[in-house]
């Protein structure tokens, strides 16, 4: 194991974070703030509870998740889609690193990123909204998973994309929909019967729903399930990048 | 494998995706600690080679060994013995002088050696720079950087995609002395110009590719023996109308209807018959105002080669 490797690849990404701090943390708090304001008090004067928690308080999981998975997808397809597109890809491709060290320190380095980012984000709603965590341990891993899971996501992004419309365009066309359709806004029963089965299909409902059980202990679905689904994701990732370094799709010609 | 070699390229070709044969069937045999050059016009294939051999770019078919380690099964071991200077100038920007060559080092699996890579950055004359943004540096600077980089994690073998391109003068021929100090202190290196000069002086052999294909390697001492023809041109004073017996035994033509005297010799040779010459022609009161030399272009050379059978 080369972790003098995956020492050097992490490092170097934390640092572009550090140097970009403001902006990297500005921006999510900003418009979280901004959700707050819109769903929590013009909608939540209207829906004062769900499942027996305040709306406001409702929203948090479902708001720091939202911003948990834009965040690791575009923090981690930027990542290695910079290097590709002003060509330090060279470096990496000719070290004696193997893609799992690669994957851990671009991945790594982006999952801390948002992580981090979603505490911030939860400290800061804390400040507008009481909020309780009933299993502080649950939500932590539920926050790392879902950040590292996504980050995943976001460097085969990274891998695949060959422009920066495409690189953008799968968050907004792919992440945000889902989110918003995934539970975060509201509870899954109160949909339509349809449309609940519908829901299931969508697994950013399970991350949502795992995550809101660690504040509250209401879930739309089981926590196990929760927690297997996204497993399952994160292995589905993982054996999509093992693939593109075997081919070595659109890293080596 | 012959334990004098470093590097084995066996059988080697390369087609990209567009359908474009870039390698065909190429062969070569680096030997430990030997500068060899690769010479080539635009497009000959000769960053391609390098490629396959730094694990950039997939052989279509054949093997290379790196060392006796085969650079795909196990590409670890190989790898970890190459330093690959790109011939595209790729940095980052935010980045500074120093934190990228430890970062490359540390990419490579080495642990910390501030020493190190001190020396490194002294040898290409960047260490009062060390702590600058990339993005400051001029571009011959950051060729350097690219090099100091290729060398930070200690590298037994070291490719150099066109080194000197856009490197100026002085530090062209400083950077010449670096490599020879590095050949000195055992790196195996193999360096790719399209400068038959430049080949010349640095290249203990040197490999020519062309079309995707190895012409030859040859010693270059040989090689220039094979190619070292030079022409000195003078231009007459009095338009000659046929050669004086007198300069019969000199290689000579006659050019431009009389006004140019055209002399062809060998830069190999112990003597090259100038002195010689230009006594005979005092002596012949055949007077010129201007003289010029002119050695064969690569790209005539090239043509030289292909016609020539193999
Ligand atoms: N990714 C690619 N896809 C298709 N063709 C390519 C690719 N890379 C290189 N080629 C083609 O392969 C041939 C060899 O390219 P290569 O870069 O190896 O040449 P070179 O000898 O290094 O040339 P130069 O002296 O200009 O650097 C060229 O005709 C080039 O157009
Ligand atoms: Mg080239």
């Amino acid at each position: 194991m080369n972790l003098h490797g995956v020492w050097a690849i992490y490092t170097f990404e934390m640092a572009r974070t550090w140097r970009t701090l403001l902006q990297s943390v500005l921006a999510p708090v900003v418009s979280t703030s901004l959700y707050f304001v819109v769903f929590g008090a013009a909608i939540g004067s209207r829906i004062t509870e769900v499942d027996g928690v305040s709306y406001g308080a409702f929203i948090v999981p479902g708001l720091i998740m939202l911003s948990l998975l834009m965040q690791s997808v575009m923090n981690a397809s930027f990542g290695i889609y910079f290097p590709r597109f002003i060509g330090t890809i060279y470096e990496i491709l000719s070290a004696p690193v193997s893609y799992l060290e690669i994957v851990l320190g671009y991945v790594g380095a982006a999952a801390t990123k948002s992580a981090i980012l979603g505490l911030i984000i939860l400290a800061t709603a804390s400040l507008i909204v009481p909020i309780e965590i009933a299993h502080p341990i649950w939500m932590m891993s539920f926050l790392v998973l879902t950040a590292v899971t996504f980050s995943l996501l976001g460097f085969i992004l990274g891998i695949w994309a060959d422009s920066f419309e495409r690189l953008q365009i799968v968050p907004m066309l792919i992440i945000t929909p889902l989110t918003f359709l995934g539970g975060s806004f509201y509870s899954i029963d109160m949909l339509p019967p349809v449309w609940q089965t519908v829901t299931l299909f969508n697994p950013i409902v399970y991350l949502v729903s795992g995550f809101r059980w660690s504040f509250y202990e209401n879930a739309d679905v089981g926590v196990g399930i929760s927690l297997m689904m996204t497993v399952a994701f994160l292995v589905l990732c993982l054996l999509v990048i093992r693939w593109i370094f075997r081919t070595g799709y659109r890293l080596r010609t | 494998m012959d334990p004098t070699d470093i590097v084995s390229i066996e059988n080697v070709s390369k087609t990209y995706a567009t359908g474009f044969e870039a390698l065909r069937n190429v062969n070569l045999r680096i030997r430990r600690g030997e500068i060899l050059s690769l010479l080539g016009p635009n497009g000959a294939g000769k960053t391609t080679l390098i490629n396959i051999v730094c694990g950039l770019v997939n052989a279509t078919k054949g093997s290379v060994t790196v060392d006796g380690h085969d650079i795909v099964r196990d590409y670890r071991a190989a790898r970890a013995l190459i330093g690959l200077v790109p011939q595209e100038l790729t940095t980052d920007s935010f980045e500074s002088v120093l934190g990228t060559v430890k970062f490359s080092r540390g990419l490579f699996g080495k642990s910390a050696n501030p020493a190190h890579l001190e020396r490194v950055l002294r040898d290409v004359w960047l260490w009062d720079r060390k702590d600058h943004e990339i993005r400051t540096l001029s571009g011959g600077m950051k060729r350097r950087l690219l090099i100091a980089k290729a060398l930070s994690h200690e590298p037994q073998i070291l490719f150099l995609d066109e080194p000197t391109a856009g490197v100026d003068v002085e530090l062209r021929k400083d950077m010449w002395e670096t490599v020879r100090a590095l050949r000195d202190s055992g790196v195996t290196i193999i360096l790719t110009t399209h400068y038959i000069e430049e080949a010349e002086q640095m290249a203990d052999r040197i490999g020519v590719i062309n079309h995707g294909e190895l012409i030859l390697v040859e010693e270059t001492t040989r090689l220039m023996r094979m190619l070292g023809k030079k022409q000195l041109t003078l231009e007459l004073h009095d338009p000659l109308s046929e050669l004086p017996d007198r300069l019969a035994g000199f290689s000579l033509e006659l050019a431009n209807g009389g006004s140019e005297l055209v002399f062809t010799y060998d830069t190999q040779a112990e003597r090259t018959g100038i002195t010689a010459l230009l006594d005979e022609l005092m002596e012949a009161n055949i007077g010129f105002k201007d003289l010029h030399t002119t050695q064969s272009s690569l790209e005539e050379i090239f043509v030289d080669l292909v016609k020539r059978p193999t």
